[in-house]
């Protein structure tokens, strides 16, 4: 097993991990953490099958970097609109969605 | 963790159905088909690409198309979460005075501005550049933010040198691209023999521009200007 199998299988690893704490778990947040463990997982598959040719394939490694900027976006307005949901009451005790909330738009 | 029986057998299902997703994966990665990747076309052309390190050249050379919109991307982050800016409570309560958050900032801050510096110029020879420099630099300005004496529920929200900051980044970059079709050539090329100097411009302004993204989206929505604190 070559080292980009390796690392490309325990981003795969990490990758089903966290797919299965955004089916599992109730909590927004927590779904969204899930979701960035997520992009971590395809990153670190990128990065392990760049190491397949000596020097690393530089081409993955720029897109590992796009992919990390964009998914720092996409975490700060999705935090941000959970705390606007929170803040119109839309979360119930566990986290999750409620289904009666008090206010749908505002 | 589990507390119904529901949401049990939702967990022991989602289990089962990542465990066999992540042997697929695991199995497919055994089975790749050899591939020498694209070091060798890359290498073969970088000496014409204006920088010495083979990422950069892919980030802001030939792969600069997918920069510019990530740079848009950034600024639609920033632009959504201030969006969200309405009469509610800022991200961030004031801290209470804390001489030891005032001494480490007063060490790390210039530190930092000039770690970012090294980085952006790094980036030319070895890994850096423009984004990892904006990263240090945000992490400085998030710094000196919370090291900030003044009240935070007085705050007006980004002032016209910030938003100018926010969108110079873009703005350079989508001139400098739109350079070449006016020339005749593809869009993004740059001018024979003067491609390191753009690629610095580019970068300089994508530091500074990506610096005052990330303090902003960490700062969070702040209260429009003008409207009353609740």
């Amino acid at each position: 097993m070559s080292l980009a199998v390796f690392y490309g299988g325990a981003g795969a690893v990490v990758f089903c991990i966290a797919l299965h704490g955004l089916i599992a778990r109730p909590s927004l947040l927590r779904k969204l953490m899930a979701l960035n463990i997520m992009s971590s997982g395809v990153f670190l598959v990128f990065i392990g099958l760049a190491r397949r040719t000596v020097p690393s394939d530089p081409v993955p490694h720029a897109m590992v970097l796009t992919g990390i900027v964009v998914a720092v976006s996409a975490m700060a307005y999705a935090l941000m609109l959970l705390r606007r949901l929170h803040a119109q009451g839309g979360l119930n005790e566990e986290g999750g969605f409620a289904r009666d909330s008090g206010e749908s738009r505002g | 963790m589990a507390e119904t029986a529901e949401s049990h057998r939702v967990s022991v299902l989602a289990g089962a159905g990542a465990g066999g997703l992540g042997a697929l994966l695991i199995g497919a990665l055994f089975d790749l088909p050899a591939h020498a990747g694209l070091t060798a076309q890359v290498a073969s052309r970088l000496t014409e690409s204006g920088v010495a390190h083979p990422v950069t050249a892919v980030l802001l050379n030939f792969r600069g198309y997918d920069t510019l919109l990530e740079i848009a991307v950034l600024l639609l982050g920033v632009a959504g979460v201030q969006a969200l800016a309405g009469p509610q409570a800022p991200t961030l309560a004031p801290l209470p005075r804390d001489e030891l958050l005032d001494a480490l900032a007063r060490i790390l801050v210039p530190a930092l501005a000039v770690l970012a510096l090294y980085l952006l110029w790094h980036g030319a020879y070895g890994p850096g550049g423009a984004f990892q420099a904006g990263a240090v630099l945000g992490a400085a300005g998030v710094l000196l933010r919370l090291a900030d004496p003044r009240d935070w529920r007085e705050d007006q929200g980004p002032g016209p040198a910030v938003r100018a900051a926010l969108a110079a980044g873009l703005l350079v970059f989508a001139a400098v691209a739109a350079l070449a079709p006016a020339a005749g050539s593809p869009l993004l090329t740059y001018p024979a023999g003067h491609a390191k100097e753009f690629i610095l411009l580019i970068e300089a302004t994508l530091t500074l521009s990506i610096a005052a993204t990330l303090v902003m989206l960490f700062l969070g929505p702040s209260r429009v200007r003008g409207e009353a604190p609740p």
